[in-house]
């Protein structure tokens, strides 16, 4: 730990799909001059690649404990199924049967059978990939198509998270597990959102998690312009602050289309995006170690 | 009785839109809102509630500190994190209960959590079955899973044939629950990188559950290069393109009025392609076809 310039994580959510997270995220992370990480915790579809394109350095399998049973010490009692909350293991007559997608990987199943007919593999659920692009330490996640659980892709793209730097995790959207999972213990989130009724909605229901988990916030707005201005009188109301406004404007977008970043084609908009990340830093008093963070315990 | 899901792999593409108007096209149909986390269809549909019920989600563990000697073995054993001292951190916790189980004094039991609501409903286009995950809730898939159990109930007691499901984003758990057993998914796409880039991670989902599955490029003049694209790619696997719906500021107006754009705006250019696309999804079902061009 050497370092003692202002760092912080900033998670950066919705709620809402397609509301320009990974707009903000990859456009604050390229107007930075110093290195910057970005987590892309948007593990079932990662775009983040698709705009900074990095070279891929280090691609790195996930794995999650799935039991395996020995049939020759199996007396089929039935008590890892019992146990099971996730419904993994069925036991039906003289067959005991592991659905593995099903399967969190608590072990609970392992410390349960009477006989130690139990043991655990690892199963392959995901992969993590590093790459570097300019000042940009990019970080992705990658379920594999037919998984359903996305939390230990984005728990193993979190242990990346270096305390010495600032470092802007995009998040995936909705406001259940996998978007907790990524703004966990992060010093700010930015919701973006966009100001039409699907915008507002589940900004409201973000604005419910935050205060749930105790994160500090403030909004983006994107495509302004576009909509009511029923997210303005909200934000007025409730106190929160707008940071930002991105207009609607297709040019914004065709070059969103053809994965180019709008700061790269309009360098004023570089200038916003710093002063952004210096407003948040000052609201959340900047601090210069990151403390102890949480992260995934590894069995070994 | 006929299953159609309205997928996207990435957010925000119009997957609602493009539901609410289904509907409204279709004049009577049983909707399902899958996206139970980020649920906005009724705002389009105004659904009125006719009974609801509490959905029970995963479960916590909680400590009983008075009985609770402090051994520390819960934590070790805990392989999310999720126990600091005799504090159980809700948002780690996963209710496997590996901690109760470890507990050498029982100071650990595990609670049903309420995990959110699900609603049935009637809105102007025939029964509604939805429901509200609470903030920061796990289970999405499972209370997916009920969603589309009361769709098929309403449909049965109704005599209705097709039932239309708005799914939500990404290609995890939720949208695994809305996609088995479906008899078409219908995979909205937009023309951007991003777009293209989760609309081949959903088709290889949905060929993974063997659902049909078919495609709608919406906002296709936003770029129109990547949408010929995106059509050589479909033909290349084998998937039909039902329509390709431009950008229509209409769209957004019908949102703000809370309607579908179809009835806000029945003679714009999305709308007309929106029937289009209805049309093919009923082709694609065999439940007899509409215009024909």
């Amino acid at each position: 730990m050497n370092s003692h310039e202002p760092r912080m994580t900033i998670s950066i959510a919705s709620g809402k799909g397609g509301t320009g997270k990974t707009t903000v995220a990859v456009n604050m992370a390229l107007s930075l001059e110093k290195d910057v990480q970005l987590l892309d915790c948007d593990v079932e579809e990662p775009n983040a690649h698709l705009f900074i394109r990095p070279r891929i350095d280090e691609a790195r399998p996930v794995y999650l404990p799935t039991p395996k049973i020995d049939e020759r010490l199996c007396d089929h009692c039935g008590k890892c199924s019992e146990f099971c909350e996730f419904h993994a293991i069925a036991v039906v007559g003289n067959k005991a049967m592991i659905f593995s997608e099903l399967c969190h990987g608590c072990g609970g199943c392992v410390l349960v059978c009477p006989k130690k007919a139990i043991v655990e593999e690892n199963r392959q659920v995901g992969i993590v990939k590093k790459g570097v692009m300019g000042n940009i330490e990019l970080v992705y996640g990658e379920l594999n198509v037919g998984e359903p659980m996305s939390v230990p892709v984005i728990r193993e793209v979190k242990m990346s998270i270096d305390p010495n730097r600032t470092t802007i995790i995009d998040a995936p959207p909705g406001t259940s597990c996998p978007v907790i999972e990524s703004i966990h213990g992060t010093d700010y989130c930015l919701l973006v959102s966009e100001p039409t009724p699907f915008g507002l909605h589940d900004l409201k229901l973000m604005v419910e998690v935050l205060k749930e988990i105790k994160i500090p916030f403030g909004v983006v707005v994107n495509r302004a312009g576009i909509g009511d201005r029923k997210i303005y009188d909200y934000c007025r109301a409730e106190n929160i602050p707008i940071l930002l406004e991105i207009p609607f404007d297709r040019r914004i977008a065709e070059l969103y289309s053809r994965g180019i970043l709008f700061t790269t084609e309009t360098p004023e908009w570089k200038n916003r995006f710093r002063s952004l990340l210096s407003n948040i830093m000052e609201r959340v008093g900047a601090p210069t170690a990151s403390g102890s963070r949480k992260g995934f315990v590894k069995e070994t | 009785m006929k299953q159609v899901t309205i997928v996207s792999g990435k957010g925000g593409t119009g997957k609602t839109t493009i539901t609410a108007s289904f509907a409204a096209l279709a004049r009577r149909v049983v909707v399902a809102d899958c996206d139970v986390d980020a649920a906005v269809l009724h705002l389009l549909l105004d659904p009125q509630v006719i009974s609801e019920q509490e959905f029970k989600g995963s479960k916590l563990a909680s400590i009983d500190t008075v009985r609770c000697v402090e051994c520390g073995l819960c934590q070790r054993a805990c392989r999310f994190g999720a126990i600091k001292g005799l504090e159980i951190d809700p948002v780690l916790c996963e209710g496997c209960g590996v901690c109760a189980h470890v507990c050498p004094v029982g100071a650990i039991s595990l609670r049903e959590r309420i995990a959110g609501r699900l609603f049935i409903s009637e809105t102007r286009f025939g029964p509604m079955s939805h429901a509200r995950l609470y903030a920061a809730e796990a289970n999405s898939g499972k209370l997916v899973a009920l969603v589309r159990h009361e769709a098929r109930r309403l449909a049965d007691r109704e005599g209705l044939d097709i039932i239309l499901a708005d799914g939500p984003p990404g290609i995890g758990c939720p949208v695994i629950a809305s996609l088995t057993g479906v008899d078409i998914a219908i995979i909205v796409t937009e023309p951007t990188m991003s777009g293209f880039h989760d609309l081949r991670r959903i088709l290889s989902l949905a060929r993974h559950f063997k659902t049909t599955s078919s495609v709608i490029v919406n906002m296709w003049d936003i770029n129109q290069e990547n949408t010929r694209r995106i059509s050589q790619f479909c033909e290349q696997e084998g998937t039909k393109v039902l329509a390709r719906i431009p950008f229509d500021p209409k769209v957004t107006e019908a949102m703000v009025a809370g309607k579908s754009v179809v009835e806000y705006s029945p003679d714009s250019t999305a709308s007309a392609e929106i029937r289009v696309a209805w049309d093919g999804a009923r082709d694609l079902l065999g439940v007899g076809s509409g215009r024909r061009e």
